[in-house]
């Protein structure tokens, strides 16, 4: 099976919810766009039944070039982290494919 | 932000669904994105992110009352990268606060 996309996240609320095709491409834009926003104001982001998005700021460390060597400074940043929640962990826990 | 105030925000910003219909919608994605996980199938949406599963290979634990070991088998769990757009985006948010710290300060001096 292929990755799961925006398409058929769309294609989904069509079929089940009735939404028409362009109302369902656009809930799916807002609710992806709105976890951005809120991410970019330095907001955790909480969906219960999947899990938390969280912010870290690192701050300066020293870096290098891999390539040249040269020592160059890994400028601070604030970063975003997934913390899966406890039943969407024991559900894929619960996989039992092979390992990929 | 929650899934309740994310659902109130969509709500807000369209007129054709009410706040019951985007509440069924929310909980749709989401359910969709933790089924698929849950199959062993990647999630990828472009300007966010994508979510795959990483391997934790079996280990011996212990239990820290009894310090007995138990074997733990092999495990999946759940992992995300943050795509470009988001990326940027978040740091632009960090970026924003330090300039107006800065500028604060010097409209003080």
């Amino acid at each position: 099976m292929g990755a799961l996309t925006k398409a058929d996240m769309a294609d989904r609320l069509f079929e089940e919810l009735g939404l028409n095709k362009r109302e369902a491409k656009e809930i799916v834009e807002m609710f992806f766009e709105e976890i951005r926003a809120s991410l970019d104001n330095n907001r955790q982001v909480k969906l219960s039944g999947f899990g938390n998005f969280d912010l870290r700021d690192k701050s300066e460390r020293p870096g290098r070039n891999p390539k040249t060597g040269e020592e160059i400074p890994i400028t601070a940043r604030r970063v975003v982290t997934f913390r899966p929640g406890q039943k969407l962990k024991a559900r894929v826990e619960a996989y039992a494919g092979t390992e990929s | 932000m929650t899934k309740s105030e994310l659902i109130e925000i969509i709500t807000a910003q369209q007129k054709q669904l009410s706040s019951k219909d985007v509440e069924l919608a929310v909980k749709t994605m989401i359910e969709q994105m933790a089924t698929t996980l849950a199959q062993g199938s990647r999630i990828e949406i472009r300007g966010f992110g994508s979510f795959s599963l990483h391997y934790r290979a079996p280990r011996i634990g212990r239990n820290p009352k009894t310090g007995e070991t138990v074997g733990l088998s092999g495990k999946y769990v759940p992992h995300f990268k943050p795509g470009k757009e988001l990326k940027d985006r978040v740091n632009a948010g960090l970026l924003r606060e330090l300039t107006s710290v800065a500028s604060t300060e010097v409209a003080v001096e």
